[in-house]
């Protein structure tokens, strides 16, 4: 599919996704695509970052490749690897079948038969559908050296493999970068990509949001969860709830046949929302029915 | 390379110009915009097309910002920059209480302030302008925006220069903390390593034609751990913490010396993250710098609160893969010691190791009779003087030994 010519369409074609976004990630998102730079995502856990990725994928039906970052992560799982134990086997039978050409067989063995090609090496890669979608997630996990070989990969979409060379990509795939913010990511890499914070989505956005994604939940009940998580959101908690948290929270709601929230009923459920001890007995007892009220009463109509 | 559309720009690029003098605010209002990202944004500009202001804002803020704290100044600049070519005049109400008349003491919104200096700083009036103001004459003082109690508290290191202190520093500044390292998941080719690198053996192996001669090895490597240092820098500890500082100013720049990164806090009444400021070679300079960044020098002492905002802002930042924390205070503090003593608590669930110097256990007979320090105590691993260089040098000895724990089961019996 081609890629949308204006805001518009890119707003419309994450809707079309389940993907409610406001006109300012539009715009950067639309940048990006026009541009053809690397999108880089940061905010809140939970307030939808990955989740743009998925939806610009679906949307524009382009393949998605996840690179999951982690301490650790090296250029042998991000970008390729060669394939030891099959080129070990094809060793052993070219000696047992007495060939001799050694050059024939070296060029054989670091050939694409035996490289295993990873995301990075995948998004490089040309698509019958166009460039792909290529999620690099939490990127804050990674240790520094390998945010710095990234570098060459966003900014000029080639990777270097000693023994085939430079593979460059045909056209850049979509790149989006999210970062959690557990540590700063270096500049340098930052320079190379549109930068965008995604915040938590105000009331009207995040009731369309769950209307979206839980579209079982009556519009009473949405509007009351969404202004409950509202509500919470100003307390002073050590882990604020995201978006993700309002959709599973209402699913959990569903399943449990609530059409009404009571204090009762949030008292049960309220591992969907706070995933911290500390917050939890923080909103034990009148707690949750102060914020319940005062989420009802914001609601009420003016 | 991405294929970039044509830029279409008009004959006469203002608009491009705009763009740039923007971006030079918006440098001197502290935010890292190299040219590149000019460029940059006037091509993103050019994408977007110049229809709507919020669009206009969305691109420019894609290009120019790459940090949450820099979206507030942004804002401000952008607010008062694109809203009127003349700005000045803006600026000049805003800033000036006779010029502002009616609308009375108006609290400057966040970042105001520095939006407005880095838009006014070296601005010389366009001269056409001042005509029309009938030649008025303008006169600025950007210093007058900074409230004379924070001018009266932001610090002179310079008065700290008697003999003991200047050597004492010189002493400190040479030492370092030495750690053990630990082990990370990455491997490292070692000659009898615990396991195989099949793919050395292999590359080894095809430079022989297909013959293995012997099975690489390697290990995990190894890697250092981060120190967090957390300093009170309030009015009971000012004599010492400042010396402290420089230790720490060595500490963060011994290359070499172990620690993967030093990152360094000082608090009072609120919490200033002074990293940024240690990591200035000379010392005088990283002192003065840190002194400005932190203007709660030499005030009270609020730690829980300032623990509570480490914990919530900056813990899962600094201390993600195992940081040592050093907590530097004397633990007097009057606020709720229930609230003090969870954050203790939550600090020291998220820290490999949790070490206060308490530059009170230099007298002899200390009991731990605050209520701040019963509240903190429990919740340390180790607990020590920090007074003199001996016990400076006592900790640099022990920081990495797990069984240490300083004075704390002594003081603990006294509780």
């Amino acid at each position: 599919m081609q890629k949308p010519d204006t805001i518009e369409q890119v707003q419309a074609l994450l809707t079309a996704q389940g993907y409610v976004c406001g006109r300012a990630l539009a715009v950067v998102v639309f940048l990006a695509l026009r541009l053809g730079r690397p999108l880089f995502l940061e905010g809140e856990a939970g307030v939808g970052k990955t989740e743009i990725a998925k939806a610009l994928a679906a949307g524009l039906n382009r393949r998605l490749i996840r690179l999951q970052c982690y301490e650790g992560l090296d250029a042998s799982s991000a970008v390729y690897e060669w394939n030891f134990p099959a080129q070990m086997i094809a060793i052993r039978t070219a000696e047992a079948a007495g060939a001799a050409d050694r050059g024939a067989l070296q060029a054989e063995l670091f050939s694409d038969e035996f490289l295993i090609e990873r995301p990075l090496l995948q998004a490089m890669r040309p698509d019958e559908h166009g460039a792909p979608v290529l999620l690099i997630d939490e990127l804050d996990r990674t240790d520094e050296p390998f945010e710095a070989f990234l570098l060459e990969a966003l900014s000029d979409f080639q990777v270097t493999i000693p023994e085939l060379g430079t593979i460059q990509a045909p056209e850049p795939p979509i790149v989006i970068l999210t970062s959690n913010r557990t540590r700063e990511v270096h500049d340098a890499l930052k320079r190379r990509c549109l930068y965008h914070w995604v915040d938590y989505p105000d009331f009207q956005r995040e009731v369309e949001i769950l209307q979206a994604r839980a579209p079982q939940a009556s519009a009473k009940l949405s509007r009351e969860v969404v202004a409950f998580v509202q509500a919470l959101r100003t307390e002073d908690l050590f882990k604020k709830p995201g978006v993700a948290e309002t959709i599973d929270w209402a699913n959990c709601l569903l399943a449990l046949d609530v059409i009404d929230l009571s204090p009762e009923v949030i008292a049960d459920t309220l591992g969907a929302i706070l995933k911290y001890q500390d917050d939890i007995t923080k909103l034990q007892g009148s707690e949750a029915k102060r914020i319940l009220d005062q989420a009802r009463a914001s609601l009420a109509p003016s | 390379m991405p294929e970039l559309p044509p830029l279409s720009l008009p004959e006469t690029p203002k608009l491009a110009q705009n763009i740039t003098h923007f971006a030079r605010a918006l440098r001197k209002a502290g935010l890292p915009i190299g040219p590149g990202r000019i460029v940059d944004a006037v091509q993103a500009v050019a994408a977007a097309g110049f229809t709507s202001r919020r669009d206009f804002y969305w691109a420019l803020h894609a290009c120019f910002v790459s940090k949450p704290e820099h979206r507030l100044i942004f804002s401000q600049v952008f607010r008062l920059y694109w809203r009127d070519p003349r700005f000045l005049e803006h600026m000049m109400a805003m800033l000036l209480p006779a010029v502002r008349g009616v609308q009375e003491d108006k609290p400057a919104d966040l970042g105001e302030k520095r939006a407005a200096e880095a838009l006014l700083d070296g601005t010389q009036p366009d001269p056409e302008h001042i005509d029309d103001e009938q030649g008025t004459e303008i006169e600025f003082d950007a210093s007058l925006t900074m409230s004379a109690a924070e001018k009266l508290r932001s610090l002179d290191f310079e008065q700290m220069s008697t003999d003991e202190v200047a050597r004492a520093k010189r002493v400190l500044s040479q030492m370092t903390l030495p750690v053990q390292p630990l082990h990370s998941r990455r491997l490292i080719a070692a000659p009898g390593g615990p396991r195989p690198d099949w793919r050395r053996t292999l590359r080894a192996a095809s430079r022989q034609g297909g013959e293995i001669q012997d099975i690489a090895r390697a290990k995990r490597r190894i890697r250092w751990p981060n120190l967090v240092v957390i300093c009170d820098i309030s009015g009971s500890m000012s004599q010492y913490s400042r010396i402290i500082l420089h230790f720490l100013h060595a500490v963060s720049n011994a290359q070499g010396a172990g620690w993967a990164k030093v990152h360094a806090f000082t608090f009072g009444t609120r919490l200033t993250n002074i990293t940024r400021h240690l990591a200035q070679r000379d010392v005088d300079a990283a002192l003065a710098a840190a002194g400005t960044e932190a203007q709660d020098w030499e005030g009270g002492t609020r730690i829980g609160e300032c623990l509570h905002e480490f914990n919530r802002d900056w813990s899962r930042r600094v201390m993600g893969q195992g940081a040592v924390v050093l907590l530097i205070t004397d633990g007097l503090d009057r606020d709720d010691p229930e609230a003090l003593a969870r954050e203790m608590h939550r600090l020291q669930l998220s820290s490999r190791r949790l070490i206060w110097l308490n530059p009170l256990l230099r007298w002899e007979g200390f009991a731990p009779k605050a209520q701040g320090i019963r509240a903190m105590l429990p919740h340390v691993d180790s607990f020590r003087a920090g007074h003199s260089i001996a016990s400076i040098e006592d900790l640099a000895r022990v920081i990495s030994n797990p069984e240490d724990h300083g004075e704390k089961q002594r003081l603990m019996a006294l509780l």
